[in-house]
């Protein structure tokens, strides 16, 4: 199987993540967004490296998920604490900056 | 040489069959509208995503991308949206106009983009696969650990201080200081005489629910000693609710029993004179 079909899916699930990104208010799923598209690019990894025929490109989806356990911890971290100033965990209500 | 039949590998196979369920899934995800739902179809992304890696040699990656991302990561999601935003549904309501419309032209631009990019050129014969080098130490799990603990080693380290860093900060924002100091008993008891001396609130417990002969529930009032009913002796959520039960209905039996055995004395006495 050529690499073309994995990087077409995951070209697709990118941009499937990009539009949840810019169109979902909750900042739980906008968060979401932003690991479908690390699990796109990690796709194209995986089936770049099988086609050069090296680990490199296991290596670096590895590290793309150690990134990514990092950042949801801060993430999650900093949601749960504007939503226990603001109860809500929409991206618009946080405008207090907002003239 | 083009084969007559086409050569039908389990690869392709798993490819044909996890892609479109993985763009149902992140459509799914798009479109509804509750986060609990885009939570669940993101596990099925990323539990198709991880059969496409075990599909390409890679069964190291298949692992943990169950175990740790769609069982770590994914259920630490799973778990904020039930702690914060379980009933939430996602406004519709436009903050910035035309932000949708804009949204979505900027998503699909960028996806024909990507694909035109990608679908334009052909890599060009059969990819090497990762037999080999998965080969080289015995096993894919060996080769990436030679890759990660050898020339990637210094890049393993730094990710260690970030995963360090990144708990140390979850923990930072996490923690609340305490506004007011916190009660101790012998400060609640100093409360009580205070507001019995300013206020004539009576320091003691509140009265237990009244008991009669034939009931003693707790939404029966006690009576106080000239005859009238105890407010405090029944829960304010009880009275709310209109659950109490009449005091004089109770009291009615014993009442007419008394009558009767007045009645009956007298009767007896007047007999005797």
């Amino acid at each position: 199987m050529n690499p073309e079909g994995f990087l077409v899916l995951s070209a697709i699930l990118f941009t499937i993540g990009l539009a949840g990104f810019l169109l979902r208010r909750n900042a739980i799923i906008a968060f979401l967004s932003i690991e479908l598209m690390l699990n796109a690019t990690n796709l194209a990894f995986v089936a770049f490296a099988r086609f050069h025929g090296n680990l490199d490109g296991l290596v670096a989806a590895f590290f793309v998920m150690v990134v990514a356990a990092a950042e949801v911890v801060i993430g999650l971290a900093i949601i749960v604490a504007v939503y226990r100033s603001r109860r809500s965990a929409s991206v618009d209500d946080a405008n207090l900056m907002k003239l | 040489m083009i084969p007559l039949i086409p050569l039908v590998t389990a690869s392709e196979v798993a490819f044909w069959v996890c892609a479109p369920i993985s763009i149902v899934c992140a459509l799914i995800f798009l479109l509804s509208r509750k986060p609990i739902h885009s939570a669940i179809a993101m596990a099925g992304v990323m539990v198709s995503l991880a059969v496409l890696y075990a599909a390409q040699d890679a069964p190291f990656l298949f692992v943990i991308q169950i175990v740790v991302y769609t069982g770590a990561i994914l259920m630490m999601f799973l778990f904020v949206v039930m702690l914060i935003g379980i009933d939430s549904l996602d406004s519709v309501v436009e903050t910035l106009k035309g932000h949708r419309i804009a949204a979505s032209l900027v998503a699909l631009g960028v996806g024909i983009l990507l694909i035109s990019a990608v679908g334009q050129f052909t890599m060009g014969g059969q990819p090497a696969g990762l037999a080999a080098a998965n080969a080289e130490y015995g096993g894919n799990i060996p080769s990436l650990a030679n890759k990660l603990f050898g020339e990637y080693v210094f890049l393993f380290e730094a990710s260690a201080a970030l995963l360090i860093t990144a708990a140390v900060g979850a923990m930072v924002l996490a923690h609340g200081e305490r506004l007011k100091k916190k009660m101790s008993q012998l400060d609640e008891a100093d409360a009580r005489v205070r507001r019995y001396a300013e206020t004539g609130e009576h320091p003691g417990p509140l009265p237990s629910s009244g008991v009669f002969a034939r009931h003693n529930a707790i939404s029966i009032p006690a009576l106080l000693p000239d005859g009238s009913i105890a407010e405090k002796s029944v829960s304010k959520t009880l009275t709310m609710r209109g659950v109490v039960v009449d005091v004089d209905e109770l009291r009615a039996p014993t009442s007419t029993a008394y009558q009767a055995l007045e009645g009956r004395t007298d009767e007896l006495e007047g007999d005797d004179e």
